[in-house]
């Protein structure tokens, strides 16, 4: 769950205004796609929610932690409750497709017998049954991103960010993959997907918030994506 | 932290520093010569401090008695005075008899013809417990009543305590540098680790690894590659010292000098090489990780 009330993001280094006087909450469960131009603070927005930038006023509040108060040292807590994806999947080279996704689960902690049980079953969520061994190199863009989500699914979360996730992908695996994302936020998980993709958002039927020059323009789950691109 | 974690940690840690063999083994390297100099400058000054101390349990003071106290009961009256003086550990009386028949005993017995006792006067032999106050000990020897004159070698004295305290200034200057040096080098090394492993450890972040989590692995490549510093610099200084010092003892016979003996200070230089080799790589391993944890 995400709440943002009147959130303000000023850089410190430029002065510049990336936010400004944000509203919005999406619940527990929500498909949501955030849309909008270059530059339009799509990115900044993501990155509020995921704790790597600090809002300069307002209230941020993610999965029950406030984010304009909680700790750098504690920011860890935010991310074992989310599963972040980029455009540019963020594998290890050097570690299997299994390694990859286990890694994810060493790193927080997990127990040997509880990655060996629910390694397999991601990957297998996710259509990567049989890859395990392989590395991300010998993979195409759409299977590795499949591993990204795997990796970001592995430990549970309750809300995955995706951020501009088909930004490398044919349409076709594009929209493999939303449908990938259908499946998951079926089970439960929330998700918000950042994309600037206006044909895989009109593709579904889902609540679009449009941001451009750091406010939000539109935000309804009845009309589709109908802004233009530049 | 489970067993499990445990391992995968120092598993972690081994095997950033056989990625970069060849710079574990430059910080190594650097630790141990580090090391190896600063002990040595630590050994020196425990070597000048103790040829000081047999220095000064070697070196008299004489103190004369005025000839004009000739009875040998008036002239040892004088002892309690001069004990009196602080820093004056112990006064052996030697008569003007006993004085000369010593002199004569140096010297041919022909040069000695006709000559008295009473051309030599009562004195004092005296032993100082700080050899570095000795000029002022002198001057208050001087003072006593029935002393006319008190002969020290003080310049003899003060040139020891001066290189002791030289050694000493040099010693703390250049440990400080070195120790800064050791750190910068082990902390550039691991960052090498980390600018390797940035994506993963990016990727950790993100998955939500505790700082913790992140840091240890990089602690433990310091720690190991501090550790190794360490007991190799000190292995290389005790053959160093044990070579150095039997080629410096052979010179050295007859003397009254002798060198402190590598046993007294092995462990204490063990204890000291390996601490300074462990902190040295904790907090280069430490500092090497700190800029990848502000995300």
């Amino acid at each position: 769950m995400v709440q943002m009330k009147d959130v303000t993001k000023i850089y410190d280094s430029s002065g510049t205004v990336a936010l400004d006087g944000i509203d919005l909450t999406i619940n527990e469960g929500e498909f949501v796609f955030l849309v909008g131009p270059s530059g339009s603070g799509k990115t900044t927005l993501m990155k509020l929610i995921t704790g790597e930038i600090r809002g300069t006023a307002g209230e941020i509040v993610v999965n029950d932690f406030n984010m304009m108060k909680i700790r750098m040292r504690k920011l860890y807590k935010v991310r074992r409750t989310l599963g972040i994806i980029f455009q540019d999947f963020r594998l290890i080279e050097n570690m299997t497709i299994y390694d990859n996704v286990a890694f994810a689960m060493r790193v927080v902690g997990a127990k040997g017998k509880n990655i060996a049980k629910r390694v397999p079953y991601v990957l297998e969520l996710v259509g990567l049954e049989g890859r395990e061994m392989r590395f991300p190199n010998e993979l195409s863009g759409g299977e590795q991103q499949r591993v990204a989500i795997a990796r970001a699914l592995v430990n549970n979360p309750r809300m995955i960010v995706a951020d501009e996730p088909t930004g490398n992908l044919d349409p076709v695996r594009s929209l493999e993959l939303m449908l990938l994302f259908e499946k998951i936020n079926e089970m439960g998980t929330t998700i918000l997907v950042v994309t600037h993709e206006k044909e895989l958002v009109n593709a579904f039927s889902k609540r679009v918030i449009t941001i451009d020059e750091g406010h939000v323009v539109s935000d309804d789950g009845e009309e589709y994506y109908s802004y233009e691109l530049e | 932290m489970s067993l499990n974690k445990g391992t995968y940690l120092i598993r972690e840690g081994f095997r950033s520093i056989k990625t970069h063999g060849f710079m574990s083994f430059a910080s190594v390297t650097i630790i141990t010569a580090c090391l190896i100099i600063m002990g040595s400058i630590a050994l020196l000054t425990l070597n000048i401090d103790k040829l000081i101390a047999d220095l000064e349990s070697q070196n008299e003071i004489v103190a004369f008695v005025d000839e004009n106290i000739a009875d040998e009961e008036a002239a040892r009256a004088i002892e309690s005075s001069i004990l009196a003086v602080g820093n004056v550990e112990s006064a052996e009386f030697v008569s003007r008899e006993s004085a000369m028949n010593n002199f004569m005993s140096k010297y041919d017995d022909r040069l000695m013809e006709g000559i008295d006792s009473t051309v030599f006067r009562h004195r004092y032999v005296l032993h100082l417990t700080d050899i570095s106050q000795m000029a002022e000990t002198k001057r208050e020897l001087e003072q006593v009543p029935g002393i006319i004159k008190v002969n020290a070698q003080i310049e003899y004295a003060d040139r020891f305590v001066r290189v002791r305290n030289i050694v000493s200034v040099i010693s703390l200057v250049l440990t400080a540098v070195l120790t800064f040096v050791s750190f910068f080098i082990m902390s550039n090394t691991i960052k090498l680790t980390t600018y390797g492993r940035r994506e993963e450890i990016a990727i950790m972040k993100m998955v939500g690894a505790t700082n913790a989590f992140i840091r240890t692995p990089f602690v433990i490549e310091g720690l190991v590659l501090g550790v190794l510093g360490g007991l190799l610099g000190f292995l290389l200084e005790w053959l160093l010292y044990t070579l150095l010092s039997s080629s410096l003892m052979d010179s050295l016979t007859g003397s009254f000098v002798t060198l402190v003996p590598f046993k007294t200070v092995m462990l204490p230089l063990l204890i000291a090489y390996v601490g300074i080799g462990v902190l040295i790589g904790v907090f280069g391993g430490n500092n090497a990780i700190r800029n990848y944890l502000k995300v």
